[in-house]
């Protein structure tokens, strides 16, 4: 099962889906053979996509949209908080190449405040998987819901068998004591191998894959910050507005402090290349991540040895 | 059309009139704009539309969207006059005890869907139109544009879309009254040549005198124009129509009277001899 399956299958069983796109077609193409007129393609027009969605939804429909995560999120924002947003329409939106995931194209494709602008309309859901199968694992649950949702595209292959999805919940790969890093969508591959390049020189690390940032699981960031250990926030995002605040405004909420470590992108944008040589240069290799948390440990990061991202190139459009 | 139906239609649009005056105080209204689409609106609703307070549920009714939300007191008038709502609605008048406010929303019946941002309702009813046709239903859906609101892209990008999709049940209607919200259009982004804009894009196109309902039912009976292109009516209109001491002019465009003023007006609604008017208007855009 892969992406364009999934849709087919949900679509053929439930004549209110409607797949759109603003001609965004790369994980699509055989759709329109198979939808006829329920497959929309608007060109090259973010606003009217939503606007289009906004009245097809009215009329009982639900529309999974399709645009790079950038021009959908950016050029039709005022779109989807104003008709989406303020119309509560069970609007899908799927944003492609998100993050460090849109690699070689540069800053124009970098959608790197999505989550920041998407969060902050009421009633919208943000959905973030860390492979295509945790994406595949939650697509079913985020389409039935009513509300309206944005979710980061990602259909890289899963290094790591994940758990059930459970809409509202974070996924908990591992419980530690002296460390616990907190991420979500591609970047979680990578923290993998930070938690066990960090778990051999002796530390004991936790390692939580968010899954959804709206709505955030509240209680298991209160677990994490009842351990008492260092927290590190791991994403491909700018760090306002993104994971580092929501954890910061969940532990104001409770009267709470930390000790938090953001690995984010901090005011500027990401140098484009290869994705690998993104992550080499931005510093989020497994190796990158671990050796940025042993050295804020005051420790020497020397002992973490180099090692390649462990990538294949991905094509975005 | 009858003498005796454009009487009747006539007498309803003098009403409506009446509640957009009365609606010009107190914090005031966008008075010019209504008033230039009230004729548009108690046409479509009286005469033209397949929607009444009886079937606002039906997903074969027409639609009526209206992009340029800020003409709402028109809309709400007509409402009242059909019996959609209950005149003592317009009494909450931009109190917080209900939903009357500058633009429409959908806490009041027969509004289809909330507006004010300009540029978005012409793909919201794109949207709507796409799905009637593909459910097979012959649905009219009208979208209402000002003509200020066509300096956004947006209008243009969603008549490029229905016209590669042949959604020829959506039909553009332009509120001309020739002025954006502080000036006439012409004097900043000239609009015409108009008619050839549309066409360009892939509409068929009729230019009526949007005061006419003779006009109104000539072009609107006549939808849609093309078995393939979107329809487009230019409604040539007057700022303010129905009050000479304001049509227009270009600082009558948001209007907050006094109540002697409201009273004054009412007069001149009626008697058509102009009133001489102190109230300042206030640019709110």
């Amino acid at each position: 099962m892969n992406y364009e399956e999934l849709i087919k299958e949900t679509a053929l069983a439930d004549e209110r889906i409607v797949v759109m796109t603003a001609e965004n077609r790369a994980l699509i193409r055989n759709l329109p053979a198979v939808l006829g007129p329920r497959f929309i393609d608007t060109g090259i027009t973010e606003q009217t996509l939503i606007g289009a969605a906004a009245g097809l939804a009215l009329r009982g429909r639900v529309p999974v949209v399709h645009a790079l995560a950038t021009f959908l999120t950016l050029r039709a924002f005022e779109f989807i908080r104003t008709d989406v947003g303020i119309g509560q329409l069970p609007v899908k939106l799927s944003g492609f190449v998100p993050g460090f995931l849109s690699d070689g194209n540069g800053p124009t494709h970098q959608a790197i405040e999505d989550v920041s602008l998407m969060r902050g309309i009421p009633g919208m859901t943000v959905f973030a998987p860390a492979d295509e199968q945790d994406m595949l694992a939650m697509l079913p649950a985020i389409w039935a819901s009513p509300a309206p949702a944005y979710v980061r595209i990602n259909t890289r292959p899963a290094t790591y068998e994940h758990a059930p999805f459970e809409m509202g919940k974070a996924e908990i790969v591992a419980e530690g004591t002296d460390i616990t890093i907190l991420t979500y969508g591609m970047l979680f591959e990578q923290t993998l191998v930070a938690r066990e390049l960090l778990q051999a020189q002796g530390k004991s690390v936790g390692l939580i894959n968010l899954r959804s940032l709206k709505p955030i699981d509240e209680a298991a960031l209160l677990e994490v910050v009842r351990r008492g250990s260092l927290i590190v926030t791991v994403e491909d995002h700018f760090v306002t507005g993104g994971l580092y605040s929501i954890l910061a405004e969940v532990l104001l909420r409770n009267q709470l402090t930390a000790r938090v470590l953001p690995l984010a992108l901090e005011e500027r944008w990401y140098r484009p290349g290869r994705l690998s040589a993104v992550l080499e240069y931005e510093g989020f290799t497994g190796h990158h991540i671990a050796r940025r948390i042993s050295e804020y440990l005051g420790e020497s990061g020397a002992a973490i040895a180099d090692g390649p991202a462990v990538l294949e190139n991905q094509f975005a459009e | 059309m009858l003498p005796e139906k454009q009487q009747n239609l006539a007498q309803l649009a003098l009403r409506v009139r009446e509640h957009i005056v009365r609606l010009s105080t107190d914090g005031g209204c966008f008075t010019g704009a209504s008033l230039s689409c009230a004729d548009l609106l108690v046409y479509l609703y009286a005469n033209c539309l397949n929607v009444r307070p009886d079937n606002l549920t039906d997903p074969t009714r027409d639609y009526l969207f209206l992009s340029k939300g800020h003409d709402v007191p028109a809309l709400y008038g007509t409402f009242v006059e059909l019996g959609f709502i209950d005149k003592a609605r317009l009494d909450q008048h931009l109190t917080t005890d209900d939903h009357i406010y500058w633009h429409p929303n959908r806490n009041v019946p027969g509004v289809e869907f909330h507006s004010g941002s300009l540029g978005h309702l012409p793909s919201v009813a794109l949207g709507v139109a796409m799905d009637c046709k593909m459910r097979g239903q012959d649905n009219k859906v009208i979208v209402i544009t000002g003509d200020g609101e066509l300096n956004e892209g947006t209008v243009w990008e969603s008549l490029l879309v229905a016209s590669a999709h042949k959604v020829n049940n959506l039909t553009l209607v332009v509120d001309r009254n020739h002025f954006q919200a502080n000036v006439a259009t012409e004097d900043l982004i000239p609009l015409e040549p108009l008619a050839p804009k549309f066409e360009a894009f892939g509409c068929e196109v009729r230019r009526i005198d949007g005061h006419d309902f003779a006009q109104l039912e000539e072009a609107f009976s006549a939808l849609p124009f093309s078995d393939t292109k979107p329809s487009v009516i230019i409604c040539d209109t007057v700022r303010g129509r129905g009050l000479p001491s304001i049509e227009a002019r270009a600082d009558r465009w948001f209007c907050n009277f006094s109540s002697e003023e409201v009273e004054e007006l009412l007069r001149e609604l009626h008697s058509q001899v102009a009133t001489t008017l102190t109230s300042e208007t206030l640019t709110v855009r």
